[in-house]
Protein backbone atom coordinates (compact mmCIF):
# COMPACT_ATOMS: atom_id res chain seq x y z
CA UNK A 1 0.00 0.00 0.00
CA UNK A 2 2.67 2.44 1.04
CA UNK A 3 4.80 1.04 -1.77
CA UNK A 4 2.15 2.54 -4.16
CA UNK A 5 1.51 5.70 -2.30
CA UNK A 6 5.21 6.18 -3.17
CA UNK A 7 5.29 5.47 -6.45
CA UNK A 8 1.88 7.24 -7.12
CA UNK A 9 3.76 10.40 -5.56
CA UNK A 10 7.00 10.27 -7.90
CA UNK A 11 4.37 10.23 -10.75
CA UNK A 12 3.22 13.30 -9.84
CA UNK A 13 7.09 14.87 -9.01
CA UNK A 14 7.79 13.48 -12.84
CA UNK A 15 4.72 15.36 -14.07
CA UNK A 16 5.42 18.16 -12.29
CA UNK A 17 9.20 18.29 -13.42
CA UNK A 18 7.54 18.27 -17.09
CA UNK A 19 5.15 21.14 -16.21
CA UNK A 20 7.43 23.18 -14.57
CA UNK A 21 9.96 22.89 -17.43
CA UNK A 22 7.65 23.68 -20.09
CA UNK A 23 6.19 26.43 -17.59
CA UNK A 24 9.86 28.30 -17.47
CA UNK A 25 10.50 27.99 -21.37
CA UNK A 26 7.19 31.44 -21.14
CA UNK A 27 8.18 34.80 -19.33
CA UNK A 28 4.67 34.47 -18.33
CA UNK A 29 4.40 31.48 -16.43
CA UNK A 30 8.16 31.00 -15.57
CA UNK A 31 8.03 31.83 -11.67
CA UNK A 32 5.14 29.39 -11.01
CA UNK A 33 7.40 26.88 -13.22
CA UNK A 34 10.12 26.95 -10.89
CA UNK A 35 7.29 26.67 -7.90
CA UNK A 36 6.25 23.32 -9.35
CA UNK A 37 9.47 21.79 -10.35
CA UNK A 38 10.35 22.99 -6.25
CA UNK A 39 7.08 21.17 -5.19
CA UNK A 40 7.80 17.95 -7.40
CA UNK A 41 11.16 18.02 -5.65
CA UNK A 42 9.04 18.61 -2.35
CA UNK A 43 7.22 15.68 -2.60
CA UNK A 44 9.44 12.80 -4.15
CA UNK A 45 12.06 13.70 -1.29
CA UNK A 46 8.90 13.16 1.41
CA UNK A 47 7.68 9.85 -0.58
CA UNK A 48 11.53 8.55 -0.54
CA UNK A 49 11.60 8.96 3.33
CA UNK A 50 8.15 6.70 3.75
CA UNK A 51 9.79 4.40 0.90
CA UNK A 52 9.16 0.66 2.80
CA UNK A 53 12.93 -1.09 2.76
CA UNK A 54 13.83 -4.40 2.82
CA UNK A 55 16.98 -3.41 5.70
CA UNK A 56 18.62 -0.23 6.88
CA UNK A 57 18.68 1.77 10.03
CA UNK A 58 16.71 4.38 8.36
CA UNK A 59 18.94 7.26 10.05
CA UNK A 60 16.85 9.87 10.07
CA UNK A 61 18.11 11.95 12.15
CA UNK A 62 21.76 11.87 9.70
CA UNK A 63 18.87 12.62 6.53
CA UNK A 64 16.97 15.43 8.56
CA UNK A 65 20.93 16.65 9.79
CA UNK A 66 22.19 16.76 6.39
CA UNK A 67 18.34 18.49 4.93
CA UNK A 68 18.84 21.44 7.57
CA UNK A 69 22.39 22.52 6.72
CA UNK A 70 21.76 22.33 3.06
CA UNK A 71 18.66 24.32 2.58
CA UNK A 72 20.33 26.63 5.06
CA UNK A 73 23.31 26.93 2.97
CA UNK A 74 21.66 26.45 -0.61
CA UNK A 75 18.84 29.80 0.95
CA UNK A 76 21.54 31.68 2.72
CA UNK A 77 23.74 31.46 -0.83
CA UNK A 78 20.94 32.02 -3.15
CA UNK A 79 19.31 35.18 -1.42
CA UNK A 80 22.85 36.68 -0.88
CA UNK A 81 24.53 36.20 -4.02
CA UNK A 82 24.70 39.61 -6.40
CA UNK A 83 22.78 39.40 -9.53
CA UNK A 84 26.27 39.43 -11.44
CA UNK A 85 27.31 36.55 -10.02
CA UNK A 86 24.71 34.56 -10.81
CA UNK A 87 25.92 32.21 -13.41
CA UNK A 88 28.96 31.74 -10.75
CA UNK A 89 26.02 30.57 -8.21
CA UNK A 90 24.83 28.09 -10.73
CA UNK A 91 27.66 26.60 -11.58
CA UNK A 92 28.57 26.33 -7.65
CA UNK A 93 25.38 24.08 -7.10
CA UNK A 94 25.23 22.01 -10.76
CA UNK A 95 28.84 20.83 -8.89
CA UNK A 96 27.84 19.73 -5.78
CA UNK A 97 24.73 18.28 -7.70
CA UNK A 98 27.42 16.42 -9.50
CA UNK A 99 29.66 16.18 -6.09
CA UNK A 100 26.47 13.90 -4.52
CA UNK A 101 26.39 11.36 -7.67
CA UNK A 102 30.09 10.74 -6.81
CA UNK A 103 29.48 9.86 -3.20
CA UNK A 104 26.58 7.79 -3.80
CA UNK A 105 28.43 5.84 -6.64
CA UNK A 106 31.15 5.65 -4.67
CA UNK A 107 29.19 3.89 -1.47
CA UNK A 108 27.31 1.91 -4.12
CA UNK A 109 30.86 0.27 -5.73
CA UNK A 110 32.37 -0.04 -2.11
CA UNK A 111 29.51 -2.47 -0.95
CA UNK A 112 29.70 -4.05 -4.75
CA UNK A 113 33.42 -4.78 -4.33
CA UNK A 114 32.24 -7.04 -1.15
CA UNK A 115 30.04 -8.65 -3.06
CA UNK A 116 32.55 -9.77 -5.35
CA UNK A 117 35.20 -10.35 -2.48
CA UNK A 118 32.57 -12.77 -0.87
CA UNK A 119 32.08 -14.48 -4.78
CA UNK A 120 28.93 -13.08 -4.87
CA UNK A 121 27.89 -11.48 -8.23
CA UNK A 122 26.45 -8.14 -9.72
CA UNK A 123 24.46 -7.13 -12.39
CA UNK A 124 27.19 -5.96 -14.85
CA UNK A 125 24.70 -3.44 -16.02
CA UNK A 126 23.87 -2.34 -12.93
CA UNK A 127 28.09 -2.19 -11.51
CA UNK A 128 28.53 -0.22 -15.35
CA UNK A 129 25.84 2.58 -14.49
CA UNK A 130 26.96 2.72 -10.88
CA UNK A 131 30.79 3.26 -12.37
CA UNK A 132 29.22 5.70 -14.92
CA UNK A 133 27.38 7.93 -12.73
CA UNK A 134 30.84 8.59 -10.59
CA UNK A 135 32.43 9.06 -13.92
CA UNK A 136 30.09 11.68 -15.26
CA UNK A 137 29.27 13.07 -11.75
CA UNK A 138 32.73 13.55 -10.94
CA UNK A 139 33.37 15.89 -14.38
CA UNK A 140 30.31 18.15 -13.73
CA UNK A 141 31.51 18.27 -9.82
CA UNK A 142 35.19 19.14 -10.70
CA UNK A 143 34.50 21.07 -14.36
CA UNK A 144 31.56 23.24 -12.53
CA UNK A 145 34.26 24.31 -10.00
CA UNK A 146 36.76 24.82 -12.46
CA UNK A 147 34.31 27.15 -14.23
CA UNK A 148 33.26 28.61 -11.26
CA UNK A 149 36.99 29.84 -10.54
CA UNK A 150 37.26 31.03 -14.13
CA UNK A 151 33.83 33.73 -13.94
CA UNK A 152 35.10 34.22 -10.37
CA UNK A 153 38.08 35.83 -11.88
CA UNK A 154 39.88 33.29 -9.40
CA UNK A 155 41.73 31.59 -12.32
CA UNK A 156 43.59 33.10 -15.36
CA UNK A 157 42.99 31.62 -18.40
CA UNK A 158 45.95 32.66 -19.88
CA UNK A 159 48.31 31.63 -16.95
CA UNK A 160 46.24 27.77 -16.03
CA UNK A 161 47.02 26.33 -18.84
CA UNK A 162 47.83 22.78 -19.82
CA UNK A 163 49.86 21.26 -22.59
CA UNK A 164 48.26 19.88 -25.78
CA UNK A 165 44.96 19.81 -23.91
CA UNK A 166 43.26 17.45 -26.68
CA UNK A 167 45.23 14.99 -26.16
CA UNK A 168 45.56 15.12 -22.30
CA UNK A 169 42.03 14.94 -22.45
CA UNK A 170 41.49 12.06 -25.34
CA UNK A 171 44.10 10.02 -23.17
CA UNK A 172 42.16 10.49 -20.00
CA UNK A 173 38.95 9.93 -21.58
CA UNK A 174 40.15 6.70 -22.88
CA UNK A 175 42.05 5.50 -19.46
CA UNK A 176 38.72 6.34 -18.18
CA UNK A 177 36.78 4.23 -20.57
CA UNK A 178 39.34 1.67 -20.05
CA UNK A 179 39.54 1.33 -16.67
CA UNK A 180 35.36 1.44 -16.87
CA UNK A 181 35.91 -1.89 -19.13
CA UNK A 182 38.85 -3.68 -17.05
CA UNK A 183 36.56 -3.17 -13.72
CA UNK A 184 34.00 -4.62 -15.44
CA UNK A 185 35.45 -7.77 -16.75
CA UNK A 186 37.55 -8.37 -13.50
CA UNK A 187 34.99 -7.29 -11.11
CA UNK A 188 37.06 -9.24 -8.65
CA UNK A 189 40.05 -6.67 -8.80
CA UNK A 190 40.83 -4.60 -5.61
CA UNK A 191 38.80 -1.44 -4.80
CA UNK A 192 42.03 0.49 -5.67
CA UNK A 193 40.45 0.40 -9.82
CA UNK A 194 36.82 1.84 -8.33
CA UNK A 195 39.33 4.83 -7.03
CA UNK A 196 41.07 5.47 -9.41
CA UNK A 197 38.97 5.65 -11.76
CA UNK A 198 37.37 8.49 -9.57
CA UNK A 199 40.41 10.24 -9.09
CA UNK A 200 41.14 10.37 -12.87
CA UNK A 201 37.52 11.37 -13.92
CA UNK A 202 38.20 14.08 -10.89
CA UNK A 203 40.70 15.48 -12.82
CA UNK A 204 39.43 14.99 -16.44
CA UNK A 205 36.53 17.28 -15.04
CA UNK A 206 39.36 19.91 -15.00
CA UNK A 207 41.52 19.37 -17.65
CA UNK A 208 38.40 19.37 -19.86
CA UNK A 209 37.34 22.73 -19.11
CA UNK A 210 40.99 24.48 -18.70
CA UNK A 211 41.65 24.97 -22.17
CA UNK A 212 37.68 26.38 -22.74
CA UNK A 213 38.26 29.80 -22.71
CA UNK A 214 36.22 32.37 -19.84
CA UNK A 215 34.01 33.86 -22.76
CA UNK A 216 32.26 30.11 -23.35
CA UNK A 217 32.03 29.12 -19.82
CA UNK A 218 28.05 29.46 -20.24
CA UNK A 219 27.96 27.40 -22.44
CA UNK A 220 30.56 24.83 -20.18
CA UNK A 221 27.91 25.35 -17.63
CA UNK A 222 25.22 24.72 -19.49
CA UNK A 223 27.16 21.42 -20.56
CA UNK A 224 27.90 20.61 -17.32
CA UNK A 225 24.76 20.45 -15.82
CA UNK A 226 23.53 18.46 -19.12
CA UNK A 227 26.18 16.25 -17.30
CA UNK A 228 24.47 16.21 -13.45
CA UNK A 229 21.28 15.19 -14.92
CA UNK A 230 22.93 12.32 -16.69
CA UNK A 231 24.78 11.75 -13.49
CA UNK A 232 21.62 12.00 -11.92
CA UNK A 233 19.36 9.78 -14.38
CA UNK A 234 22.79 6.79 -14.10
CA UNK A 235 22.12 6.89 -10.10
CA UNK A 236 18.59 6.20 -11.10
CA UNK A 237 19.10 3.15 -13.13
CA UNK A 238 20.85 2.17 -10.15
CA UNK A 239 18.41 2.31 -7.12
CA UNK A 240 15.88 1.29 -10.16
CA UNK A 241 13.76 4.56 -9.25
CA UNK A 242 11.88 6.42 -11.81
CA UNK A 243 11.94 10.05 -10.32
CA UNK A 244 15.50 10.18 -11.02
CA UNK A 245 15.85 8.07 -14.01
CA UNK A 246 13.33 10.65 -15.49
CA UNK A 247 14.25 14.07 -14.06
CA UNK A 248 17.44 13.27 -14.39
CA UNK A 249 17.11 12.00 -18.18
CA UNK A 250 14.66 15.69 -18.55
CA UNK A 251 17.61 17.55 -17.62
CA UNK A 252 20.02 15.52 -19.65
CA UNK A 253 18.46 16.33 -22.49
CA UNK A 254 17.01 19.75 -21.76
CA UNK A 255 20.43 20.66 -20.82
CA UNK A 256 22.46 19.44 -23.80
CA UNK A 257 19.83 21.24 -26.08
CA UNK A 258 20.19 24.10 -23.90
CA UNK A 259 23.94 24.13 -25.33
CA UNK A 260 23.21 23.62 -28.48
CA UNK A 261 21.41 26.38 -28.60
CA UNK A 262 24.02 28.71 -26.81
CA UNK A 263 26.47 27.36 -29.56
CA UNK A 264 24.41 27.81 -32.47
CA UNK A 265 23.96 32.07 -31.04
CA UNK A 266 27.76 32.02 -31.19
CA UNK A 267 27.77 30.62 -34.84
CA UNK A 268 29.94 27.71 -33.74
CA UNK A 269 29.81 23.95 -32.80
CA UNK A 270 29.91 22.76 -29.65
CA UNK A 271 33.17 20.25 -30.49
CA UNK A 272 34.24 23.78 -31.58
CA UNK A 273 34.05 25.14 -27.98
CA UNK A 274 35.22 22.21 -26.19
CA UNK A 275 38.79 21.94 -28.50
CA UNK A 276 39.58 25.17 -28.30
CA UNK A 277 38.18 28.35 -26.98
CA UNK A 278 38.38 31.45 -27.68
CA UNK A 279 40.40 33.44 -25.12
CA UNK A 280 42.89 30.50 -24.94
CA UNK A 281 44.12 30.80 -28.45
CA UNK A 282 44.84 34.36 -29.13
CA UNK A 283 46.59 34.07 -31.91
CA UNK A 284 44.97 36.80 -33.92
CA UNK A 285 45.28 39.36 -31.87
CA UNK A 286 46.35 42.78 -32.29
CA UNK A 287 47.53 44.14 -35.39
CA UNK A 288 46.54 47.34 -34.04
CA UNK A 289 49.54 49.05 -32.63
CA UNK A 290 49.81 52.18 -34.56
CA UNK A 291 46.34 52.95 -34.29
CA UNK A 292 44.73 55.41 -32.09
CA UNK A 293 41.10 55.52 -30.64
CA UNK A 294 39.47 58.87 -30.03
CA UNK A 295 38.09 59.94 -26.86
CA UNK A 296 34.83 62.08 -26.70
CA UNK A 297 34.13 64.25 -24.07
CA UNK A 298 31.23 64.09 -21.48
CA UNK A 299 29.76 67.42 -23.16
CA UNK A 300 29.89 66.55 -26.68
CA UNK A 301 28.78 63.15 -25.95
CA UNK A 302 25.31 65.04 -23.88
CA UNK A 303 25.19 66.82 -26.59
CA UNK A 304 25.26 64.15 -29.50
CA UNK A 305 22.39 62.06 -27.69
CA UNK A 306 20.54 65.24 -26.83
CA UNK A 307 20.12 66.02 -30.19
CA UNK A 308 19.71 62.38 -32.30
CA UNK A 309 16.37 60.92 -33.08
CA UNK A 310 17.45 57.28 -32.11
CA UNK A 311 19.80 56.19 -29.93
CA UNK A 312 20.45 52.33 -29.39
CA UNK A 313 22.06 50.77 -26.38
CA UNK A 314 24.20 48.23 -26.22
CA UNK A 315 24.95 46.35 -22.70
CA UNK A 316 27.62 43.79 -21.95
CA UNK A 317 29.25 42.18 -19.23
CA UNK A 318 30.58 45.47 -18.49
CA UNK A 319 27.44 46.95 -17.15
CA UNK A 320 26.67 44.15 -15.10
CA UNK A 321 30.10 44.29 -13.03
CA UNK A 322 30.07 48.06 -12.58
CA UNK A 323 26.10 47.37 -11.78
CA UNK A 324 25.53 50.46 -14.75
CA UNK A 325 21.84 49.17 -15.49
CA UNK A 326 19.72 51.02 -13.13
CA UNK A 327 21.89 54.57 -14.17
CA UNK A 328 21.19 53.51 -18.16
CA UNK A 329 17.39 53.33 -17.35
CA UNK A 330 17.85 56.68 -16.08
CA UNK A 331 19.79 57.92 -19.12
CA UNK A 332 16.73 56.05 -21.21
CA UNK A 333 14.34 58.45 -19.24
CA UNK A 334 15.97 61.54 -19.63
CA UNK A 335 16.43 60.96 -22.89
CA UNK A 336 13.00 59.88 -23.79
CA UNK A 337 11.22 62.91 -22.06
CA UNK A 338 13.59 65.03 -24.92
CA UNK A 339 11.99 62.73 -27.18
CA UNK A 340 14.75 60.50 -28.24
CA UNK A 341 13.71 57.02 -28.95
CA UNK A 342 15.68 54.76 -26.82
CA UNK A 343 16.14 51.02 -27.48
CA UNK A 344 18.57 48.24 -26.14
CA UNK A 345 20.19 45.89 -27.97
CA UNK A 346 20.52 42.53 -26.82
CA UNK A 347 22.82 40.51 -28.44
CA UNK A 348 22.27 36.40 -27.15
CA UNK A 349 25.43 35.77 -25.76
CA UNK A 350 25.99 39.29 -24.09
CA UNK A 351 27.20 38.77 -20.46
CA UNK A 352 28.43 35.45 -19.02
CA UNK A 353 24.91 34.06 -19.58
CA UNK A 354 22.35 33.98 -22.00
CA UNK A 355 19.38 36.40 -20.80
CA UNK A 356 22.14 37.91 -18.49
CA UNK A 357 21.39 41.57 -19.63
CA UNK A 358 17.52 41.16 -19.92
CA UNK A 359 17.43 39.85 -16.04
CA UNK A 360 19.64 42.74 -15.58
CA UNK A 361 17.88 45.54 -17.37
CA UNK A 362 14.22 44.22 -15.99
CA UNK A 363 15.80 44.53 -12.30
CA UNK A 364 16.41 48.55 -13.45
CA UNK A 365 12.87 48.67 -14.56
CA UNK A 366 13.47 48.59 -18.65
CA UNK A 367 10.03 48.12 -20.52
CA UNK A 368 10.27 44.60 -22.01
CA UNK A 369 9.61 46.17 -25.25
CA UNK A 370 12.25 48.51 -25.38
CA UNK A 371 15.03 45.05 -25.50
CA UNK A 372 15.42 44.30 -29.44
CA UNK A 373 17.17 41.01 -30.20
CA UNK A 374 19.49 40.11 -32.26
CA UNK A 375 18.06 40.58 -35.76
CA UNK A 376 15.51 43.24 -35.02
CA UNK A 377 18.84 44.93 -33.35
CA UNK A 378 20.58 44.64 -36.40
CA UNK A 379 17.61 46.16 -38.24
CA UNK A 380 17.15 48.90 -35.57
CA UNK A 381 20.81 49.86 -36.12
CA UNK A 382 20.30 51.20 -39.57
CA UNK A 383 18.33 54.01 -38.24
CA UNK A 384 20.21 54.82 -35.16
CA UNK A 385 21.71 58.10 -34.89
CA UNK A 386 24.04 56.89 -31.52
CA UNK A 387 25.10 53.81 -30.19
CA UNK A 388 26.46 53.58 -26.55
CA UNK A 389 28.16 50.28 -25.95
CA UNK A 390 27.93 49.87 -22.13
CA UNK A 391 30.69 47.43 -21.32
CA UNK A 392 30.05 44.86 -24.80
CA UNK A 393 33.06 44.10 -26.73
CA UNK A 394 33.11 40.93 -28.71
CA UNK A 395 29.55 40.62 -29.82
CA UNK A 396 30.30 44.15 -31.41
CA UNK A 397 33.76 43.36 -32.84
CA UNK A 398 33.59 43.90 -36.59
CA UNK A 399 36.05 41.33 -37.44
CA UNK A 400 33.51 38.61 -36.56
CA UNK A 401 32.10 39.52 -39.97
CA UNK A 402 35.32 41.08 -42.25
CA UNK A 403 38.66 39.30 -41.04
CA UNK A 404 38.43 35.35 -41.18
CA UNK A 405 41.69 34.97 -38.94
CA UNK A 406 39.72 36.16 -36.41
CA UNK A 407 38.52 33.16 -33.74
CA UNK A 408 35.28 34.43 -33.38
CA UNK A 409 35.41 34.70 -37.26
CA UNK A 410 31.42 33.91 -38.41
CA UNK A 411 29.88 34.82 -34.78
CA UNK A 412 26.50 36.82 -35.47
CA UNK A 413 27.66 40.28 -33.82
CA UNK A 414 25.42 43.47 -33.73
CA UNK A 415 26.31 45.40 -36.52
CA UNK A 416 26.59 48.95 -35.01
CA UNK A 417 28.93 50.58 -37.27
CA UNK A 418 25.81 50.60 -39.44
CA UNK A 419 24.39 53.97 -37.16
CA UNK A 420 25.71 57.40 -37.42
CA UNK A 421 27.81 57.49 -34.23
CA UNK A 422 29.08 54.72 -31.82
CA UNK A 423 30.19 55.65 -28.45
CA UNK A 424 31.93 52.86 -26.45
CA UNK A 425 32.27 53.12 -22.63
CA UNK A 426 34.71 51.05 -21.34
CA UNK A 427 37.53 51.22 -18.29
CA UNK A 428 40.54 51.15 -20.38
CA UNK A 429 41.52 49.67 -24.05
CA UNK A 430 42.58 46.33 -22.69
CA UNK A 431 40.74 43.35 -24.91
CA UNK A 432 37.51 41.66 -23.92
CA UNK A 433 36.62 38.54 -22.27
CA UNK A 434 37.89 36.72 -25.48
CA UNK A 435 41.04 38.55 -25.55
CA UNK A 436 40.48 39.82 -29.17
CA UNK A 437 41.32 43.24 -29.90
CA UNK A 438 38.45 45.15 -31.45
CA UNK A 439 39.14 47.15 -34.44
CA UNK A 440 35.63 48.78 -33.41
CA UNK A 441 37.67 51.42 -30.76
CA UNK A 442 39.97 52.17 -34.16
CA UNK A 443 36.80 53.35 -36.39
CA UNK A 444 36.13 56.63 -37.33
CA UNK A 445 32.62 56.81 -36.38
CA UNK A 446 33.79 55.80 -33.10
CA UNK A 447 34.14 57.54 -29.74
CA UNK A 448 36.00 56.02 -26.58
CA UNK A 449 33.77 57.25 -23.11
CA UNK A 450 37.19 55.89 -20.44
CA UNK A 451 35.97 54.98 -16.93
CA UNK A 452 33.81 53.07 -14.96
CA UNK A 453 30.30 52.56 -16.94
CA UNK A 454 28.26 53.22 -13.90
CA UNK A 455 30.36 56.84 -13.44
CA UNK A 456 30.48 57.54 -16.50
CA UNK A 457 26.86 57.43 -17.21
CA UNK A 458 25.76 59.59 -14.32
CA UNK A 459 28.25 62.01 -15.23
CA UNK A 460 26.31 61.84 -18.87
CA UNK A 461 22.81 62.09 -17.55
CA UNK A 462 23.72 65.04 -15.07
CA UNK A 463 25.81 66.99 -18.35
CA UNK A 464 22.38 66.42 -20.33
CA UNK A 465 20.52 67.74 -16.86
CA UNK A 466 22.51 70.73 -17.66
CA UNK A 467 22.24 71.19 -21.00
CA UNK A 468 18.18 71.74 -20.36
CA UNK B 1 27.85 -9.22 -22.97
CA UNK B 2 24.95 -11.87 -21.88
CA UNK B 3 24.92 -10.18 -18.58
CA UNK B 4 24.20 -6.54 -20.68
CA UNK B 5 21.59 -7.79 -22.49
CA UNK B 6 20.25 -9.35 -19.38
CA UNK B 7 20.04 -5.91 -17.98
CA UNK B 8 18.17 -4.64 -21.41
CA UNK B 9 15.33 -6.76 -21.04
CA UNK B 10 15.28 -6.98 -17.34
CA UNK B 11 14.76 -3.31 -17.29
CA UNK B 12 12.87 -2.53 -20.81
CA UNK B 13 10.29 -0.71 -19.59
CA UNK B 14 12.66 2.03 -17.90
CA UNK B 15 14.72 2.17 -21.10
CA UNK B 16 11.66 3.36 -23.18
CA UNK B 17 10.91 6.10 -20.46
CA UNK B 18 14.85 7.18 -20.62
CA UNK B 19 14.43 7.19 -24.55
CA UNK B 20 11.10 8.93 -24.44
CA UNK B 21 11.88 11.76 -21.81
CA UNK B 22 15.54 12.35 -23.66
CA UNK B 23 12.88 13.75 -26.37
CA UNK B 24 10.16 15.21 -24.26
CA UNK B 25 13.49 17.48 -22.40
CA UNK B 26 14.07 17.95 -26.33
CA UNK B 27 10.84 19.03 -26.89
CA UNK B 28 10.15 21.21 -23.83
CA UNK B 29 12.81 23.28 -24.40
CA UNK B 30 13.45 23.70 -27.87
CA UNK B 31 11.44 27.01 -28.18
CA UNK B 32 12.50 29.20 -25.69
CA UNK B 33 13.46 32.77 -25.96
CA UNK B 34 16.84 34.26 -25.50
CA UNK B 35 15.58 36.01 -21.59
CA UNK B 36 14.85 33.15 -20.27
CA UNK B 37 17.67 30.82 -21.32
CA UNK B 38 19.37 31.90 -17.75
CA UNK B 39 16.50 30.94 -15.33
CA UNK B 40 15.82 27.79 -17.60
CA UNK B 41 19.51 26.86 -17.13
CA UNK B 42 19.07 27.36 -13.54
CA UNK B 43 16.11 25.69 -12.62
CA UNK B 44 17.16 22.39 -14.70
CA UNK B 45 20.24 22.65 -12.45
CA UNK B 46 18.08 22.23 -9.75
CA UNK B 47 15.70 19.67 -11.15
CA UNK B 48 19.28 17.74 -11.48
CA UNK B 49 19.43 17.81 -7.87
CA UNK B 50 17.07 15.29 -7.79
CA UNK B 51 19.85 12.85 -6.94
CA UNK B 52 19.48 13.94 -3.76
CA UNK B 53 16.96 10.81 -3.76
CA UNK B 54 19.92 8.65 -4.00
CA UNK B 55 21.66 9.57 -0.91
CA UNK B 56 18.45 9.79 1.19
CA UNK B 57 18.17 6.00 0.13
CA UNK B 58 21.52 5.24 0.42
CA UNK B 59 21.79 6.71 4.05
CA UNK B 60 18.23 4.42 4.40
CA UNK B 61 19.96 1.60 3.43
CA UNK B 62 22.52 1.54 5.59
CA UNK B 63 23.15 -0.15 8.54
CA UNK B 64 23.85 1.38 12.14
CA UNK B 65 27.69 0.69 11.81
CA UNK B 66 28.56 1.63 8.18
CA UNK B 67 30.97 4.39 8.67
CA UNK B 68 31.46 5.12 4.99
CA UNK B 69 27.39 4.75 3.83
CA UNK B 70 26.30 7.48 6.72
CA UNK B 71 29.43 9.50 6.30
CA UNK B 72 29.33 9.74 2.55
CA UNK B 73 25.27 9.37 2.28
CA UNK B 74 25.26 12.91 4.67
CA UNK B 75 27.73 14.46 2.75
CA UNK B 76 25.16 13.38 -0.78
CA UNK B 77 22.49 14.73 1.29
CA UNK B 78 23.84 18.16 2.42
CA UNK B 79 25.17 19.14 -1.25
CA UNK B 80 22.37 17.43 -2.70
CA UNK B 81 20.32 19.99 -0.55
CA UNK B 82 22.41 22.64 -1.50
CA UNK B 83 21.53 21.94 -5.34
CA UNK B 84 17.92 21.89 -4.57
CA UNK B 85 17.02 24.43 -2.35
CA UNK B 86 19.59 27.14 -3.29
CA UNK B 87 19.01 26.32 -7.45
CA UNK B 88 15.04 26.91 -6.81
CA UNK B 89 15.84 30.01 -4.39
CA UNK B 90 18.40 31.90 -7.07
CA UNK B 91 16.17 30.84 -9.86
CA UNK B 92 12.87 32.39 -8.11
CA UNK B 93 15.09 35.57 -7.21
CA UNK B 94 15.74 35.62 -11.42
CA UNK B 95 12.38 35.45 -12.03
CA UNK B 96 10.84 37.48 -9.42
CA UNK B 97 12.53 40.54 -11.23
CA UNK B 98 10.51 39.93 -14.58
CA UNK B 99 7.65 39.32 -12.60
CA UNK B 100 7.85 42.95 -10.80
CA UNK B 101 8.77 44.30 -13.98
CA UNK B 102 5.34 42.91 -15.93
CA UNK B 103 3.42 44.80 -13.04
CA UNK B 104 4.40 48.04 -13.99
Amino acid sequence: MIHQLVELGYLIAVILFIIGLKQLSSPRTARKGNLLAATGMGIAILVTLILPLESGANNYLLIALGIAIGSVIGWIAARKVKMTAMPQMVSIFNGLGGACAVAISLVELVGYQATFESGGAVFAGVHLTALMAMFVGGVAFTGSMLAYGKLEGLIDDRKVRIPQPTVVNLVLLLSILAGIGYKLAMPAEPLTWVIAIMVVSLIYGITFVIPIGGADMPVVISLLNAFTGVAAALAGLVYDNHVMLVGGILVGSSGTILTVLMCEAMNRSLLNVIIGGFGSTGKAAAQSGDQVAKEITLMDAAILLSYSNSVIIVPGYGMAVAQAQKVCHELEMLLEDKGVSVRYAIHPVAGRMPGHMNVLLAEADVSYDKLLDLDDANKALADADVVIIVGANDVVNPSAKTDPGSPIYGMPILDVLQAKHTIVLKRSMSPGYAGIQNPLFFHEKNRMLFGDAKDSLSKLVSEIKTLG
Amino acid sequence: MEYLLQFFSDNLLMIYVLVLAIFLGYELISNVPTVLHTPLMSGANAISGVVIIGAILLIRQAEAGDYLALSLGTLGIILGTINVVGGHAVTDRMLEMFKRKKGN
